[in-house]
């Protein structure tokens, strides 16, 4: 096993890593300015994490509420963010929303209609106005798939099953990859002018999760080890919704959407505690009594939104408290009601699956759980990274030149917590960016060479579990990891259990440097963990120096030992970077003043 | 050029361990026997009738030797040895219906040509054409063969009408019962039909702009979600009705007047 | 079903050169799943074990496997709904290639969907590039787009199955890829020739096995394909439609 053997080499101009939204987005723009450019999809072509999406996409295109408009958009996405995001890209991205959306629409994808004909929106968590279009509860697949049908049309290569190793650099700028195939095991060079990072998240670094396996950090270590900076690594968003039951799904997505569409959480004595506490930057838009609360649902314009509909740090907090206080459900989660706006809506156990179908759907297959007849059990699952790649909000290129990020894998427009539904249009709107700066980067770089030498050395560090006949088994370093992850740097932290999570990691680095792995390079599960196990290590530790360095609660981010906010920190993101020692650096760096426009905007929006 | 190589099964394996073999089996026994028993009983050319019910196999009795006969007795032109019934003349457009209608079509091509004999099991030919060449291109008219029966409905309905009037005075037997189901299960077996939903309304891509088609495909697209279900029941009615009434004729049984 | 029971899997373990089925004991939780036991089984015994997954919820369609000889997405596939008095079997797909043990080469469907004419709209009703469209119009095609490309449908479907018309028909997945596209209510594609001649809906003899095991539970055969054979029929089978459109009665094309 120990031969490095040869590889396949493919020339591209631009080549995106990541097919879910974010890099097919990315890749159609590019290919649209005409240049060649090569998708590399973790999985098969259609299966990324975007399918998983449900709410919606956000885009102030007013066409149920014609009081939104992108200022509004903006400012809901700062106040979400806790003003720690990047202004220009919060701002590009609220004005840019609604072409994007519109554009699927030609491409294909069939969202639910007004009454009018137009673009049907609905309410989410954060959003002053509806504003999310969606397809029911699949518009992550409505919108991977129209991009996919689209994509297949526009002369992409697409390489499925591929996992990149490590990005190459050639004088300072990144000019391709090395890759293997997951269901050959071969090797395979990529060269590239310009790269695109779409990897998604970090999810996997956690063991209760709503990420599937791929998500394991690659575009954040690949970056990293490339030299480029991460930003706001400290802020990963726990869903308040996960589902807690049966221990096999734990963790998997229950939509924001049934809040939205009336859902309410109760504790176990019955009682809605959500209204128990209501922060005081949304106190005045909120609603203070169940009645209101249904009225915002049904769609009354003078009606406040229920504090089911807060942004998704605090009720995940509030659901934690509840069962830490021993208010919980059995399986320690609380209970998310659909089912009693039967007693609201005529024929509601119709309407509920009409507007829930994939909801209904899995719980009836996954829980045995009727969602129009009994409540849910939910509970915080990990669910998305603010942080990543720290990117130039207009061209989406990292600090290393010839490489962007694109969608979750980049950091800015969310700042310490983003809103529901901001995900999607996230990666159309910078997905495009960074596809169509990716292309003009390509036309003035040519792809460059790499020494074979430097190519075998990757080849040969991504072999290595081979060469141990009696390492450990790295499935086991990877749970050792996900479960100090969760009970150290998880929904609430402590100054001392982050130091104790940066020595254990130490630890953990050295047993990953140690496992071994049997048999074959074709398709086996054993091996790729391995090759993941150090991109789930480099995001583990910046996501602890940064959680370590912020001495305050903001956003995703929550500290037990300083729960109040701290207004020094609050003009700050925290970078980090592989330093020339190659132990990680942190960096404080002041947050992009506001201009006095968007200043306004805020102002007025408040 | 076929680029991905199968392993083929033998006829019957599978990996199934459910009895997947009864369902075609229970299909095979009944249209089967419908077969059968229709092709029999059309042949007779005799008690199809008693009274003012008349058998819908024999309906509409275009000529015949019932007081039903729509112009009088066997015509002339007809030779002798040509072996005559009434039902011989018309048969044909309600067998062709059922034989081309796309549910049963699934189901015999699975119960009596085990093709496949049931999902995810191994079949006992290589060769295959489908529905793409002659002879089974011929399914395509299957709309032409609903034309005939949406038609023959019209006599159903009035030989319905008709049981109901017993020499000039109304009444309810068992038998106006059976032949009033009938039509109602013919008529909606016809109007759920695949093709009727197709003509109404499904060729459109846009209903919001054809109101009154869109509500006619609604009304249709109900009626063939149970497609299989009218197909069932009224196969059933309709031997059933007939065996009735060559009971009644022959005298074995007596018909039971309600009202 | 608290108490911890046992099961024993039969698994399909090799390659494209061969293999066998292997035997694997493991004991159930509650609320297991097909896949947390094959998972569990890499994790216990077999760390090499190939297993395509992803999200876990039935909504990639990656895990598609044939359980006790019926394809299925592992993930939503309930131990106690299996009887465990005997081994369960997990095979991969039969339809494509095997690459290892469970995972099967599905590209064929990928390079498929490429042979199907692409979504062709008309020009948008308002300058700002947005369309009219009423509920009412899309609820037939939002059903189609339901699909998660698991190709259980083309995995169980006997032309494929059993009589290998990989190179003359395009299978149930990529008709309702078709029908989803010939029935929006912007395309203005013409993909009836295409799918007579190239796409072989006549191959399909409509047993229906592909709406059973579909896990979106879009009925294919009567929503999704009769509908499309109707329109073929149209075209060119229907006799008198062919007459009138000769005389130039009627329009060429179905009604857009």
């Amino acid at each position: 096993m120990a031969g490095v053997g040869t590889w396949d080499t493919h020339d591209y101009d631009v080549l995106v890593i990541g097919a879910g939204g974010a890099g097919l987005r990315a890749a159609i723009e590019a290919a649209r300015a005409g240049v060649k450019v090569g998708l590399i999809c973790k999985s098969l072509l259609g299966k990324a994490h975007t399918v998983m999406a449900e709410g919606g996409v956000a885009a102030a295109m007013a066409n149920v509420d014609d009081r939104d408009s992108w200022k509004v958009h903006f400012a809901d996405t700062m106040r979400g963010g806790q003003y720690v995001n990047n202004h220009r890209m919060a701002e590009l991205h609220a004005q840019e929303a609604p072409a994007r959306v519109r554009e699927l629409e030609s491409w294909g994808a069939l969202f639910d209609r007004t009454r009018e004909g137009t673009i049907l929106q609905r309410n989410f968590g954060g959003h002053r106005y509806p504003r999310l279009a969606h397809v029911g509860d699949r518009t992550g697949l409505e919108m991977i798939r129209t991009l996919q049908d689209h994509g297949i049309h526009q002369g992409i290569a697409v390489h499925m099953e591929f996992t990149v190793v490590s990005l190459l650099k050639d004088a300072g700028r990144v000019v391709g990859v090395v890759a293997y195939d997951r269901e050959r095991g071969r090797f395979h060079v990529f060269r590239a002018g310009a790269t695109v990072l779409a990897t998604g998240g970090i999810g996997k670094a956690y063991k209760i999760t709503s990420n599937s396996w791929e998500y394991t950090g690659d575009g954040q270590a690949l970056a990293y080890d490339a030299g480029a900076d991460l930003l706001d690594m400290e802020f990963v968003q726990f869903h308040p919704t996960g589902m807690v039951w049966p221990p096999s799904v734990a963790g998997i997505l229950v939509t924001e959407g049934v809040r939205g569409e009336g859902g309410v959480l109760r504790n176990s004595e019955g009682r809605r505690f959500m209204f128990d506490e209501i922060p005081e930057n949304y106190r005045s838009s909120t609603a203070d009594n169940e009645e209101e609360g249904w009225r915002y649902v049904t769609g009354d314009k003078e009606a406040r939104r229920p504090p089911e509909l807060l942004t998704r740090d605090h009720v995940a907090r509030m659901i934690r408290r509840e069962v830490r206080a021993g208010r919980g459900s059995p399986h320690g989660g609380v209970f998310l009601d659909i089912s009693w706006i039967k007693s609201k809506v005529a024929g509601g156990a119709e309407h509920i699956k009409k507007k829930l179908p994939s909801m209904y759907h899995q719980f009836k297959k996954l829980a045995d759980i009727d969602i129009t007849a009994e409540a849910m059990e939910v509970g915080p699952t990990t669910h998305y990274m603010m942080g990543g790649v720290k990117v130039h909000a207009e061209t989406q290129m990292s600090t290393v030149p010839g490489l962007y990020a694109a969608g979750e894998v980049a950091a800015g427009l969310h700042g310490a917590n983003r809103l529901g539904g901001n995900s999607l249009s996230d990666l159309l709107v910078f997905g495009k960016r960074a596809g169509e700066n990716a292309a003009s980067f390509a036309r003035e770089h040519a792809a460059a060479s790499v020494a074979d030498s430097e190519i075998q050395s990757v080849i040969g560090r991504a072999l290595q579990a081979f060469d141990r006949p009696s390492g450990e088994n790295p499935f086991m370093v990877q749970r050792a990891l996900q479960e100090m992850m969760q009970e150290n740097v998880g929904i609430v932290r402590i100054e001392s259990e982050v130091e104790h999570a940066l020595g254990e990691l130490e630890l953990l680095r050295a047993r990953a440097a140690n496992v071994s792995v049997d048999g074959h390079r074709e398709y086996n599960p054993g091996w790729h963990c391995a090759i993941d196990l150090d991109n789930m290590l480099t995001v583990s530790e910046a996501v602890a120096r940064c959680a370590l360095a912020r001495r305050e609660s903001r956003g995703g981010h929550f500290r037990d030992d300083h729960p109040g906010k701290d207004a020094a920190l609050g003009k700050v993101n925290h970078v980090v970077r592989k330093g020339p020692d190659g132990r990680m650096q942190l960096e404080a760096v002041p947050v992009l003043p506001l201009p006095a426009d968007l200043a306004q905007i805020v102002e007025e929006n408040k | 050029m076929v680029d991905v190589p199968v392993k083929r099964l033998r006829f019957g394996q599978t990996q199934r361990r459910d009895a997947w073999w009864v369902t075609p089996a229970i299909s095979f026994l009944i249209l089967g026997s419908f077969v059968v028993y229709a092709t029999w009983a059309a042949f007779q050319g005799d008690h199809y009738f008693v009274g003012n019910y008349l058998s819908p196999f024999y309906s509409p009795e275009l000529w015949g030797g019932s007081p039903h006969a729509l112009f009088g007795t066997k015509p002339s032109f007809i030779p002798e040895w040509v072996p005559f019934s009434p039902a011989l003349l018309i048969l044909w457009a309600p067998g062709g219906f059922r034989f081309t209608c796309y549910y049963y079509r699934g189901n015999y091509y699975k119960s009596m040509w085990a093709d496949p004999p049931a999902c995810a099991v191994g079949e006992p030919r290589k060769h295959y054409l489908g529905e793409k060449v002659f002879p089974l291109i011929i399914q395509n008219l299957h709309r032409y063969f609903l034309y005939f029966a949406v038609f023959f409905l019209f006599f159903l309905a009035h030989d319905a009408w008709k049981s109901f009037w017993f020499n000039d005075s109304f009444g309810v037997g068992v038998g106006s019962l059976i032949i009033t189901a009938n039509v109602i299960l013919l008529g909606g077996y016809t109007f759920s039909c695949h093709s009727m939903r197709h003509l109404v309304g499904g060729f459109l891509d846009r209903f919001s702009a054809k109101p009154a088609r869109s509500s006619c495909y609604d009304c249709v697209s109900s009626l063939n979600r149970h497609h299989h279900l009218w197909a069932w029941c009224s196969l059933f009615c309709v031997a059933g009705c007939d065996v009735y009434i060559r009971l009644l004729s022959k005298g074995v049984i007596c018909d039971w007047r309600i009202f | 079903m608290t108490t911890s029971v046992s099961a024993t899997f039969k698994i399909w373990r090799g390659d494209a050169s061969g293999g066998a089925f292997v035997e694997y004991q493991t004991q159930l939780s509650e609320g297991m799943v097909v896949l947390d036991a094959v998972h569990q089984i890499q994790a216990e015994s077999a760390p090499d074990l190939a297993c395509r997954w992803n999200c876990k919820a039935g909504k990639c369609g990656s895990c598609s496997a044939e359980v006790n000889g019926v394809p299925r997405l592992m993930c939503m596939t309930r131990m106690n709904d299996l009887p465990v008095d005997q081994p369960v079997t997990i095979q991969p797909l039969h339809t494509f290639p095997m690459i290892r043990d469970l995972v099967t080469d599905v590209s064929w469907n990928y390079r498929q969907k490429l042979r199907v004419k692409k979504f062709s709209p008309r020009a948008p009703d308002r300058p700002d590039g947005t369309y009219t469209m009423y509920q009412r119009d899309i609820e037939r095609v939002q059903e189609f787009r339901k699909c998660i490309e698991c190709f259980l449908c083309q995995d169980v479907c006997h032309v494929l199955r059993d009589h290998e018309k990989h190179d003359e028909f395009i299978g149930p997945r990529l008709l309702i890829y078709t029908a989803s596209l010939e029935m929006h209510p912007l395309d203005g594609e013409d993909r009836l020739q295409a799918l007579k001649d190239e796409h072989g809906i006549g191959y399909c003899n409509i047993t229906k096995c592909c709406t059973k095991v579909c896990p979106e539970e879009i009925r294919i055969t009567d929503n999704g394909i009769i509908p499309l054979k109707e329109r073929v029929v149209d075209e060119f089978y229907d006799p008198l439609k062919i007459v009138l459109r000769a005389l130039g009665v009627k329009k060429q094309k179905t009604a857009k």
